[in-house]
C-alpha cells in the first residue's frame, strides 16, 4: 500500500467535508465509548490487570529472544513450520512459496492488521492466486478496494447503502430485484456467498492476536467465527504474526485477553478465542495438514532498547483511536497508512520513516486520553514528541514551524524577557477583548481562530496571579 | 539466514548477546510454573453460584441453556429444543464415548450421524470438555473424539455439558487441559485446537449494530447436566 501520510493535512481536510464518514463517526464514536466504559466498570479488577499485562510484555520483551526460540521450538515439535522473515518482502515470498507448494489458486483470509502491513493480498493477485477477506468488515473493503479505516472495525465508515450497493454489484448470480429490508439480509447474503469460498479455499491465512512460548500455539480472537472456517476447513493454515504478539505461557495470555476485548469492543470475551498448535493430528477428523507460521520482523526489533520499546507491548485492541478527538474528527484513511490513530502516528513512522509520516505524531492534542485507556499503558503522547523532536532534528519539519519554535525557544530561554512579552500580549488581549470575552479572528493565526473562538485573557497573567496569591496565602499564615 | 538474523538484532538493541545458562533458566522456570495473574473475584463464588453466574453470562452472550437432571434425560431435551425451535430432526454428532452411551434409542425419531460436521449439517452436537463461569464460556479441545467442525459449520450448535465441568476463571480450565491430556506428537497437553466459544456467532460490521450469525452458528444451546446432585438445585 502506497501511504499517503505525507499529504495528511489534505486528507484531513478532505475527511472533515466528507458527510458519509461524518455520519459514520458520529455514529460509532459514543458507541465504542460507552460499550469499553461498561465493560471495565464492571470488572474491579481492571487496573490491576492492566498493570500485571504490562508487566507481562515488558518481561517478554526483555527476553524476547529466548522466548521466540521457544516458541519456534514448540511450533515445530507439534509438526508446524515456522517462517522468519526479516522484512514485507520475505514474508511476501514466504506466503507465496506456501501457496505455490500447495498448489493453491484461492486462499481465504482472516483478519490480520500484518496482512495490510505487507500487502499480500495484492501480491497473491499478482502471482495468479485469489486472495478473500472473510471478516465481513474487511470483505466489503475489499470489494470497494479500499484499506481498513480502523483496525478493529475496517469498515465502519461505510453506511448500509454503501454494502446493499457493493453487495449488488458484486454477487451478481444473486437475483438483481432482491431487497435488502434490514441488516441482518446482508450479513446472511454474505454468510452465503463466503461460505463456498470458505470450502473452496486451498489455504487460510489469518493473523495472530498473541503467540504463547510455552506450547508453539498461535491464538486469535473473532466474533464471526471467519477466522476459525479460515484455518479449519483448508489443507494449510497459514498464520501472518509479528514478533512482538509473544507471551511466555497460557496464564499470561488469559491476562491479556481480559484486557481486549473489554478494550476493544467492550465485550467481557469475544466470541471465539481459539489456540492453534500445529496440524491435524493422527485420528483428528478436521483441521489443516500443513501449520506454517510466517513471523515478521520488519523494523520492530530495531524498537527494542529505543524510546519507543514500550509502543511492542500494544495488542491492538483500538481503545486509543476509538478515544482520540483527532481521529473521531477525521476517521482512519487521512493517517494514509495501514494504523490510524494514536497508536498508528506511534508505529507508521517507525515502519515506514519520519520523512513519511512526521505528519501523524503531529496530529495530536496531547489530551492524553489514548494513554489513559491503553489497557497496556503505552505512553502514546510522550512517544509522539519524541518523534516530533526526532523529525526536528532531522530537518524534517517546515520551515515555518522551525522559524516559530525559534522565536519561541529565544524567548522560552530568557524567563525575565518572556514574562514582559506575555504580560504586554495579555493586557493588550485583555484590552481588546474585555467587550466580548473572546476574538473570532487573530493576526497571525488565522487558521486557529477559522475553526473556533479564542478567549480574551483577563489582563492579569498567571505568574502575576500566582505571585500575588501566594503573598496572600503566606500573609493568612497557612 | 533471517532467523539468526532477527535474533541478533534483538540481542544488538538489548545490548546483550544469548542469554547466561542461570538466567535461561530463571525464565525456563517460569514456564514450568506458568503462574498466574489476578483472578477476578467475580467468579469465585460457592458451587451453586458458580453455575448460576456461567448460566446467566452464557445467556447475556445470547446463548441459552437447558439443565437437565442426570444423562439419561438428554436425548428428551434435545428433542423438545429441537421440536421447539422448529429444527429437522437430523444431527451430526461428537464421537465422543459420553455423548455415544446416552440413550439414544429412546428417541428414535433423532437421525444421529457420528462424525465431523460437512457444510449441509443444520444442527450439531458436541462434547463439551470444560466451561468458565466468569464469561460464560465453553472450553473445546479439538482430538478425534471432538471434532473443530462441530463447533463452526452448523446453523445450531448443541452442546452437552456435565455441570462438574464448569469452573471459575480461565486459569482452573487451563489446568484441566494440563492434568488431563497428554498428547502423543508433542508430549505436552495442548491438541491441535482449543477454541473458547462465549455465545452463537455475531458481527457488528454494518453500522456497529449487532446481528447474530455471521459465519459460525446462529443459536448455540448447551444442555447442562448435573452430575454434582444437590450441588446445583437451585
Amino acid at each position: 500500500m502506497l501511504p499517503t501520510s505525507p499529504t495528511f493535512k489534505k486528507n484531513a481536510t478532505a475527511a472533515l467535508t466528507n458527510a458519509g464518514l461524518q455520519r459514520a463517526l458520529e455514529r460509532t464514536k459514543p458507541h465504542f465509548q460507552q460499550r469499553r466504559a461498561a465493560a471495565v466498570a464492571a470488572l474491579p479488577e481492571f487496573e490491576q490487570l492492566r498493570e500485571t499485562g504490562r508487566q507481562i510484555k515488558n518481561h517478554t520483551l526483555q527476553n524476547l529472544d529466548f522466548y521466540l526460540e521457544t516458541w519456534a521450538d514448540n511450533v515445530t515439535r507439534a509438526g508446524g513450520e515456522v517462517h522468519w522473515c526479516a522484512t514485507a518482502s520475505d514474508a511476501r515470498e514466504a506466503v507465496l512459496r506456501i501457496c505455490r507448494r500447495a498448489g493453491a489458486l484461492v486462499a481465504t483470509k482472516g483478519k490480520s492488521m500484518i496482512s495490510e502491513e505487507i500487502g499480500i493480498n495484492d501480491f497473491l493477485e499478482a502471482n495468479g492466486i485469489t486472495a478473500v477477506e472473510t471478516d465481513l468488515g474487511e470483505y466489503i473493503i475489499q470489494l470497494g478496494h479500499e484499506p481498513p479505516s480502523h483496525i478493529i472495525a475496517p469498515a465502519f465508515h461505510l453506511n448500509r447503502e454503501d454494502w446493499e450497493a457493493r453487495f449488488r454489484k458484486a454477487h451478481t448470480d444473486l437475483p438483481a430485484d432482491r431487497v435488502f429490508r434490514e441488516r441482518r439480509d446482508l450479513l446472511t447474503e454474505a454468510r452465503g456467498e463466503l461460505r463456498q469460498r470458505f470450502l473452496a479455499a486451498d489455504v487460510g491465512i489469518t493473523g495472530a492476536n498473541f503467540l504463547i512460548a510455552e506450547t508453539g500455539s498461535s491464538v486469535i480472537v473473532t466474533n464471526e467465527g471467519n477466522g476459525d472456517l479460515t484455518q479449519t476447513l483448508p489443507k494449510v493454515h497459514i498464520v501472518l504474526a509479528s514478533i512482538e504478539k509473544l507471551v511466555p505461557t497460557l496464564e499470561d495470555a488469559s491476562v491479556l485477553l481480559r484486557l481486549l476485548a473489554r478494550s476493544a469492543t467492550g465485550q467481557d470475551f469475544s466470541a471465539y478465542t481459539t489456540f492453534s498448535t500445529g496440524p491435524r493430528r493422527p485420528g483428528d477428523r478436521d483441521g489443516p495438514e500443513q501449520y506454517h507460521v510466517v513471523l515478521l520482523d520488519n523494523g520492530r526489533s530495531a524498537m527494542l532498547g529505543t524510546e519507543f520499546q514500550d509502543m511492542l507491548r500494544c495488542i491492538r485492541c483500538a481503545a486509543c483511536m476509538n478515544h482520540c478527538p483527532v481521529y473521531g474528527a477525521i476517521g482512519g484513511h487521512a493517517y494514509g497508512w495501514v494504523y490510524p490513530g494514536p497508536m498508528g502516528a506511534v508505529l507508521t513512522p517507525t515502519l515506514i520513516g519520519v520523512d513519511q509520516a512526521g505528519n501523524l505524531p503531529n496530529a495530536s492534542t496531547f489530551c492524553g486520553r489514548c494513554e489513559s485507556v491503553c489497557p497496556m499503558k503505552i505512553p502514546l503522547p510522550g512517544m509522539m514528541r519524541h518523534w516530533r523532536e526526532r523529525e526536528f532534528e532531522r530537518h524534517l519539519t517546515p520551515a515555518f514551524f522551525r522559524r516559530n519554535l525559534g522565536f519561541w525557544a529565544w524567548f522560552a530561554r530568557r524567563p525575565a524577557t518572556y514574562r514582559l512579552a506575555v504580560r504586554a500580549a495579555a493586557r493588550a488581549l485583555g484590552f481588546f477583548g474585555s467587550g466580548r470575552g473572546r476574538f473570532r479572528r487573530l493576526p497571525l493565526a488565522g487558521s486557529w481562530t477559522g475553526g473556533r473562538d479564542m478567549p480574551a485573557p483577563e489582563g492579569e497573567t498567571f505568574f502575576a496571579r500566582y505571585a500575588r496569591e501566594g503573598r496572600r496565602a503566606e500573609g493568612s499564615g497557612r | 539466514m533471517s532467523r539468526a538474523l532477527i535474533l541478533a538484532a534483538i540481542r544488538r538493541n538489548l545490548h546483550r548477546g544469548p542469554l547466561p545458562a542461570d538466567q535461561a533458566a530463571l525464565l525456563h522456570a517460569r514456564l514450568g510454573a506458568h503462574p498466574r495473574g489476578p483472578i477476578p473475584a467475580r467468579s469465585r463464588l460457592p458451587r451453586a453460584e458458580q453455575i448460576a453466574l456461567f448460566v446467566r453470562n452464557v445467556e447475556k452472550e445470547f446463548g441459552t441453556v437447558v439443565r437437565v437432571a442426570g444423562p439419561e434425560t438428554v436425548p428428551g431435551a434435545v428433542a423438545e429444543y429441537l421440536a421447539r425451535q422448529n429444527l429437522p430432526s437430523e444431527l451430526v454428532m461428537a464421537p465422543h464415548p459420553e455423548l455415544i452411551a446416552l440413550p439414544w434409542a429412546e428417541r428414535p425419531l433423532l437421525h444421529l450421524r457420528i462424525g465431523r460436521a460437512e457444510a449441509t449439517d443444520i444442527v450439531s452436537i458436541q462434547h463439551g470438555f470444560a466451561a468458565i463461569a466468569e464469561t460464560g464460556t465453553l472450553m473445546l479441545p479439538s482430538g478425534a473424539e471432538r471434532p473443530t467442525t462441530l463447533n463452526l459449520l452448523a446453523e445450531t450448535a448443541i452442546v452437552v455439558l456435565r455441570a462438574s465441568r464448569v469452573v471459575g476463571a480461565y486459569e482452573e480450565a487451563w489446568d484441566l487441559l494440563r492434568a488431563e491430556r497428554q498428547d502423543p506428537v508433542t508430549g505436552g497437553f495442548m491438541p491441535r485446537n482449543v477454541m473458547l466459544v462465549t455465545g452463537p456467532s455475531r458481527s457488528a460490521d454494518i453500522e456497529q449494530a449487532l446481528e447474530l450469525g455471521a459465519h459460525g452458528p446462529r443459536q448455540l444451546h448447551i444442555v447442562l447436566v448435573d452430575d454434582e446432585g444437590a450441588s446445583i438445585a437451585t
